[in-house]
């Protein structure tokens, strides 16, 4: 179970601070498909990148917390500084732009050989891998092509298969489906499932699309302007959204991806506008497992 | 208390707004390119005003005197005066390099604009011509050049040689940023609203070519300027005229270095440099705020 | 298949280039202004001082000609050009060395330039390349700007410029270098090479500090550009350290571009070496134009220009072939 504390992240940039995560409190439970919604500039890439633990210049930690329930192999408990180390192992991440994020010069094989301290016999990697991602739906010849001569879908099911490999027990996707179509994306929504039925583990699942969301998550996060608005089961929160925001994206289905809305919408949230949205940090639980925040009142402001 | 973090100089975060129209300009090789070739420009163009002689005359001073107020640079083996030479040199480089920089400009400009944006076969032959020209090298031509015509040649003749065979390089920049200007949204939508062509040339086309033409402009002053150098270095020019490439020449010639003269040889090293490094900055500082400003259109 | 077309064509391209340039080295003598077997004839005259008869005059004209191939219609003239060139490389005799084959003059030359080409481009780009690469991936370091700053202030600079400087430097200043180097002739042992090799470290030094800084410099903006892909981020994404990313992720891809840009610059680097030998009396093809071009030995000049255009063009082949093997998307459909 990961627990949230009060995160907060910010960005420096010159003399200006970005709040990008304001204040995010909550407990991430075991064993289920997390979905985490909320269009662009809300937080939730900043949200994925502090939990992954990838926080560098100009990103930094401004307060709070995470407690992420693991321990290292040295027997301590992991935190934000060491979760270095746990890359790939313990929690692994599946990147937003996944069509380009495999070395076009190399083949594939060397994305499973070239994880730092494995096991140094390469063959033996390398068998392993080719039995693997058979169980994804891929030929073992994939391993031996080159990134260009592999579908999207079947570049998607490779980073799966990277990020799955070593059976971590957290799994970050950002945005797994963006730029697939609709027929592949479906297929690769059907391989994350069975991944987590298989391995048990948790998956945070990053878009900005409320269909991706309905069609895969246990669990689902509205964040609006760095804070969580809503979360709670997902049929639940489909069926009774308690906030005016939730309401709004579930309203906008199927495509919240629609360019159109998009740029409005980013603009209001990165600079802190619209009022009527803004929460308060805190989340209060007006049904079994179903949490809401509080509207805020005035704060500190957007000019 | 969960107030907004924001520091004293409060204010949303947004983006800073562009910068305004020509301080995009004043990046810091541009200005610095800017500034050298300006001090070069006006020196060449205003101090031979003040030249009592022509520096060309030889036997005019006492030969391989140093430096003084009389003769600012010293003077050379041959009586003439360093100084006034280089700055004669200097201005003759740059007419030279100006010259031939226009002529390439406007045929690179036109084979390459019409190579990308007609496309097609003509585009094919007109490359295949274009990488040929690449491909030959200046050098042996300029020296059977200069075999040919012994030292006859008119310092103008170089220059047009190197006009004959310099466009090829800008001919190819342009034709590939020809190719994207083809797809551009911007002149789709032009032509749809019902501009006339004049109108998106002008307008919409113009002002994109123009800064790969000043660019390409530059980058041909180097190379003429270098060019017609390199062949009066190895004594194959009209080798009386003074450019920056003659006065190495007679250096080297009069063997300055064991004759202790090494402002002969240094003077002109110096100017040569500058020139280039200020020619160098000019172009790239364009070049990346041109880019730049593409970047934020 | 991909690799195959790509080959032909580059191929073909080869074949269309030389043979444009060619052709131009056929039109050239044509269109000088001097005729040279006037010239030719006028020098013979003027070293015989009289002794040559009209008969012998006249039937050296001829002979000329014919060897010139200025006898018949342009049409025939041109293939026997073609002929005589492309399959016996015969450039006729050269005129100062009467009779020795211009052919052998310049096969005699050309390992010297091309040795001192070939060694001073790959130094030039291998070392350019590595530096261009670190000061771009760890481009936040000041290191890197000054890096960047030798680049910007080599790059500049031209060819005549660095040579005289070097000799300036190497041979006056601190005389570490002699200012006439000798080279030795006849068959070659291990102590004439090692003086070849001793006599060849300036002008090679020369090329080299020509073309590394333009190396560093473009190596740097493509390994900044880079390092910012997508495929790099994921790999620091995994725990890679920063070695085996600069290695193995950026590395090879950034250095795809430098290839084409080396073959695009072969016309320059070329020159630049001629020039260089010239002004250090070389033994290579350049000191051979230079010494023709003042004794009017125009088919010592001609053939020489038709060996570098042949060397040129060749030298962009080799390169073109040897791209697809670095990029697997070119050699894999």
């Amino acid at each position: 179970m990961i627990s949230l504390n009060d995160l907060r992240i910010s960005y420096r940039i010159g003399s200006w601070v970005i709040p990008a995560v304001d204040g995010v409190t909550l407990t991430i439970p075991d064993g289920c498909i997390v979905g985490i919604a909320g269009e662009s500039g809300c937080g939730k890439s900043t949200l994925m990148k502090a939990i992954y633990g990838d926080i560098r210049s100009p990103m930094y930690l401004a307060g709070g917390s995470i407690d992420y329930g693991l321990k290292s192999s040295d027997g301590r408990p992991v935190t934000t500084d060491t979760i270095r180390r746990e890359w790939f192992k313990s929690i692994s991440y599946i990147p937003q732009s996944s069509m380009n994020s495999l070395n076009p010069v190399k083949r594939i094989s060397t994305q499973f050989t070239d994880f730092p301290g494995t096991d140094s016999n390469k063959k033996r990697v390398l068998e392993k891998a080719r039995g693997y991602i058979g169980k994804l739906g891929l030929p073992p010849e994939a391993l031996d092509s080159y990134p260009h001569q592999l579908s999207g879908g079947m570049r998607q099911r490779i980073m799966i298969a990277l990020a799955t490999f070593f059976q971590p027990e957290l799994i970050i996707a950002d945005e797994p489906t963006t730029a697939l179509d609709v027929v592949v994306q479906k297929e690769i929504l059907m391989l994350l499932m069975e991944v987590q039925e298989m391995m048990g583990n948790t998956i945070l699942v990053v878009s900005h699309d409320m269909g991706v969301h309905y069609q895969v998550t246990h669990k689902m996060l509205i964040m609006y302007a760095g804070r969580v608005v809503e979360y709670g089961d997902t049929e639940s929160v489909f069926a009774d959204p308690q906030h005016a925001y939730t309401k709004m994206l579930i309203d906008s289905l199927p495509a919240i991806g629609d360019d159109s809305m998009r740029g409005v919408l980013a603009s209001m949230a990165g600079a802190g506008g619209d009022r009527a949205y803004r929460v308060e940090p805190d989340l209060i639980e007006v049904k079994p497992g179903h949490f809401v925040a509080r509207p805020s009142l005035s704060e500190g402001v957007a000019v | 208390m969960s107030t907004t973090i924001v520091s004293e100089t409060a204010a949303p975060a947004t983006p800073k707004r562009r910068r305004d129209s020509f301080l995009w300009l004043l990046n810091g090789r541009l200005a610095l390119g800017l500034v050298i070739l300006a001090v070069f420009v006006l020196a060449s163009l205003i101090l031979p005003f003040f030249c009592p002689v022509d520096p060309s005359q030889q036997a005019t001073y006492l030969k391989n005197m140093p430096i003084s107020w009389d003769h600012l640079l010293g003077t050379n083996a041959i009586g003439q005066d360093i100084f006034w030479f280089l700055i004669i040199a200097i201005r003759n480089s740059l007419t030279l390099g100006v010259l031939v920089g226009v002529g390439v400009t406007i045929i690179a400009t036109a084979v390459g604009l019409s190579a990308g944006y007609i496309g097609g076969n003509f585009e094919r032959v007109v490359m295949l011509v274009v990488d040929s020209f690449i491909t030959i090298p200046l050098l042996p031509i300029l020296i059977i050049l200069g075999a040919v015509i012994r030292g006859n040649s008119s310092f103008l003749t170089v220059g047009f040689i190197i006009l004959i065979f310099g466009w090829a390089w800008g001919a190819r920049t342009i034709r590939s940023m020809a190719l994207t200007l083809r797809e551009r949204e911007f002149i789709n939508m032009a032509r749809f609203s019902g501009a006339g062509t004049i109108h998106v040339l002008v307008r919409e086309i113009f002002p994109y070519v123009s800064a790969y033409m000043l660019v390409a402009f530059i980058n041909t002053v180097l190379f003429a300027i270098n060019t017609e150098a390199t062949l009066a270095v190895i004594g194959l020019s009209k080798v009386e005229v003074p450019t920056l490439g003659s006065i190495i020449f007679w250096a080297l010639n009069y063997n300055a270095l064991f004759t202790g003269n090494y402002v002969w040889i240094i003077a002109p090293i110096v100017a040569t440099v500058l020139l280039f490094l200020g020619l160098f900055l000019t172009s790239t500082g364009f070049n990346s705020a041109f880019a730049s400003k593409r970047g934020v259109q | 298949m991909g690799v195959l077309q790509y080959v032909a064509k580059r191929i073909g391209l080869y074949i269309a280039v030389l043979f444009i340039g060619l052709t131009i080295t056929f039109l050239l003598p044509r269109l000088m202004p001097a005729n040279p077997i006037d010239g030719y004839i006028g020098q013979l005259q003027s070293r015989a001082s009289g002794a040559l008869t009209p008969e012998a005059i006249a039937g050296l004209r001829a002979n000329l000609e014919e060897l010139y191939g200025l006898k018949g219609d342009i049409f025939s003239q041109y293939l026997n050009y073609l002929n005589r060139v492309v399959l016996h490389f015969d450039f006729g005799p050269s005129f100062a060395f009467y009779p020795q084959e211009v052919s052998q003059i310049i096969f005699t030359a050309l390992p010297y330039t091309l040795g001192l080409l070939l060694v001073s481009t790959i130094i030039a780009w291998i070392l350019g390349n590595m530096v261009g690469l670190v000061a771009g991936y760890f481009h936040q370091k000041k290191a890197a700007t000054v890096l960047e700053v030798v680049g910007i202030l080599l790059y500049p600079i031209p060819y005549y410029i660095l040579a005289v400087t070097v000799i300036l430097m190497l041979s006056y200043v601190i005389p570490l270098f002699p200012l006439s180097p000798s080279f030795p002739v006849g068959q070659m042992n291990l102590q004439k090479f090692g003086m070849v090799i001793y006599n060849s470290l300036l002008p090679a030094l020369t090329l080299v500090l020509a073309g590394f800084g333009w190396n560093i410099l473009s190596m740097k903006a493509l390994t900044v550009a880079t390092t910012e892909e997508p495929y790099v981020t994921y790999a620091r994404l995994k725990g890679t350290s920063n070695w085996t990313r600069m290695i193995r992720y950026v590395f090879p891809n950034a250095m795809l571009p430098q290839v084409t840009a080396l073959a695009l610059s072969l016309g320059t680097v070329f020159n630049g070496a001629l020039l260089t030998e010239i002004l250090f009396s070389y033994p290579g093809v350049g000191l051979i134009m230079r010494t023709a071009a003042s004794s009017g030995d125009y088919n010592v000049l001609y053939g020489a220009i038709t060996m570098s255009i042949i060397a040129v063009a060749t030298a962009g082949l080799v390169i073109d072939l040897i791209y697809p093997l670095l990029d697997p998307r070119i050699r894999h459909k």
